[in-house]
């Protein structure tokens, strides 16, 4: 099965819950136009990244009574729809959401997990931890979720492949740093290193979507990209512009890799489990 | 001067001029509209910084939309005058000259023994002053000048150079400052000169501070991108003292690139624990 996958590598406005959910609808109809299956938009991409003390005023509860919520479940009949938001629970503790919609149905909410919380970076200050990494079935198979520091982490990506997971989709808000003589920043070159590497050693989709724009100085790359399953690219390279990235994927090249290279059929969890038992009993970390 | 036997960082020095070039318009575009304006208003004094920083905002906003402002006082060389007309000519510039002179020494005579350092900071403040009453008449942000390697050493005046809206080469080192001017093929001679703040006759940084930006730019590096103690610094095969120096201006000249503290006493205070971005406006 081939379908499109769209990065909707957007410039969310720091705040202004209203305007970046006319800017999603914006994309998705620009997507639906082109034939969109699957469309990722970046971290926190309807409150902008650095929210700080405004935490409250942008904080959503993923259901059919909040506004903004109903409008993008309402936007996923024909395309299913990944997006960031902060997500506050009944208790007042916030987090760094991901929600995947689909027919009107929210399929899966993610949690940020490991929250970056040194440099530029203050999340914890302001955050919960996620609790859980979890895959979950979609119309285009099994799919998995991470934001941003959750996949500088080996075991997100890992965890959510033996969870089943053939498509693992991240969306971050990483800011550019480390320029040099490259025509990229060490960020940029990072990030594409760690997805190149887990399409290889998972044999799976990475699919990746990035911001753009300035918060204070800082600037957000962009560079949203799609790795098959052979840790080749199909689509990278779109920095610093907001855009709408097009790709297509055939869901075929993961038995056609994995024949190829059975790295999923001779991994041993049950193996990675014990180990780590015996490492944390003996408290060896 | 210190003996170059040390490594030669020079080469992480080097920058990808295309992708600053990118970054630093788009910053300049965004901070001016986010600020809802359309306009700059940049001080230009014939030296490296400000000329860059003329090409970047021209090529950002449109050269119709840069009020460049020179601001001569008496003492002022005549070669900064016609190197900053070199940089409104070729780059079709609106642009200012506000004299200095009168408003300067109108304070400055009242103290016959007053040094150079102080008439140059009033000369630094008096700029800000005329650069932000250019910004209230025509209706412009004013453009920052100042270069990393000056931010670190506390080279600058406070309030005076550092009283500005925005920073776009802030986090270029001067030696970076002068590959991105290649670059943009700001005119060679003001490339070429020896940086000068031009407070007073034959005053140059370099003389000043003691040291190259060359050689400072290196040791900073390492020990600020790098995070390097002085000590591993002086592994590299730099001179123990100046990098004990130059470590010792950074550190005591940090007030210089901070705001004021507020005394804190209310459960919530400015400075402390109100935080929402400057880029936040609520519009």
């Amino acid at each position: 099965m081939k379908i499109t996958v769209g990065l909707a590598q957007i410039y969310p406005k720091i705040g202004d819950v209203k305007a970046n959910l006319a800017k999603h609808l914006d994309f998705i109809a620009q997507a639906d136009s082109v034939g969109v299956d699957l469309l990722i938009f970046p971290e926190l991409s309807l409150t902008g990244y650095q929210v700080q003390d405004l935490l409250s005023e942008v904080a959503i509860r993923p259901t059919r009574d909040d506004d903004t919520f109903r409008a993008l479940l309402d936007a996923s009949q024909n395309m299913d729809i990944m997006f960031g938001f902060v997500h506050e629970d009944t208790r007042q503790r916030y987090y760094i959401g991901a929600a995947y919609v689909s027919r009107g149905e929210v399929l899966h909410i993610h949690h940020k997990v490991y929250l970056c919380t040194y440099t530029m970076f203050d999340e914890a200050r302001f955050f919960d931890p996620g609790e859980s990494i979890r895959a979950f079935d979609t119309r285009f198979g099994r799919v998995g979720m991470l934001i941003c520091e959750d996949f500088w982490h080996v075991s997100p990506p890992y965890l959510l492949w033996m969870d089943g997971a053939d498509l693992i989709l991240m969306h971050s808000a990483s800011p550019s740093r480390g320029l040099s003589a490259e025509s990229a920043f060490s960020a940029s070159h990072w990030v594409e290193l760690v997805n190149q590497a887990y399409g290889s050693i998972f044999t799976s989709y990475i699919i990746h979507c990035n911001r753009v724009g300035y918060e204070d100085g800082k600037n957000f790359w962009g560079g949203s990209s799609v790795v098959n399953p052979d840790g080749d690219f199909l689509t990278h390279g779109h920095y610093l512009d907001e855009t709408l990235i097009r790709q297509q994927i055939d869901l075929n090249q993961l038995h056609r890799t994995r024949s190829r290279l059975p790295l999923l059929r001779d991994e041993r969890p049950d193996l990675v489990q014990r180990e780590l038992l015996r490492i944390l009993t003996k408290n060896e970390v | 001067m210190t003996v170059a036997t040390h490594t030669d960082i020079r080469p992480k020095l080097r920058i990808h001029t295309d992708l600053a070039r990118r970054v630093l318009t788009g910053f300049i575009r965004d901070q001016i509209h986010k600020a809802g304006m359309t306009r700059a208003v940049i001080g230009l004094s014939g030296g490296i910084d400000s000329a860059l920083s003329a090409y970047l905002a021209a090529e950002a906003l449109g050269p119709a939309n840069v009020l460049a402002v020179r601001m001569p006082y008496k003492t002022s060389s005549t070669d900064s005058l016609t190197d900053a007309d070199a940089v409104i000519q070729t780059l079709g510039l609106q642009a200012l000259t506000v004299n200095i002179s009168g408003m300067a020494d109108a304070l400055i005579d009242q103290f016959p023994d007053m040094s150079n350092l102080r008439k140059g900071n009033i000369m630094a403040r008096l700029r800000m002053t005329v650069l932000y009453d250019q910004s209230a008449s025509w209706g412009g942000l004013v453009v920052g000048t100042s270069n990393k390697t000056e931010f670190l050493l506390g080279y600058s005046t406070i309030y005076g150079d550092s009283g500005v809206a925005l920073q776009p080469i802030g986090d270029l080192y001067k030696t970076q400052v002068r590959e991105l001017a290649r670059a943009l093929q700001v005119p060679d001679p003001i490339i070429a000169k020896p940086p000068s703040a031009d407070l007073w006759v034959g005053q140059t940084d370099e003389g000043e501070l003691g040291f190259t930006y060359e050689e400072v730019d290196q040791a900073l590096y390492l020990l600020v991108d790098e995070r390097y103690t002085a000590a591993e610094v002086v592994a590299e095969g730099f001179d123990r003292r100046f990098v004990e120096d130059v470590w010792r201006r950074v550190k005591i000249n940090h007030y210089k690139r901070t705001m004021p503290n507020i005394a804190k006493l209310s459960a919530r205070t400015i400075g402390h624990d109100f935080l929402y971005l400057r880029d936040y406006t609520g519009r």
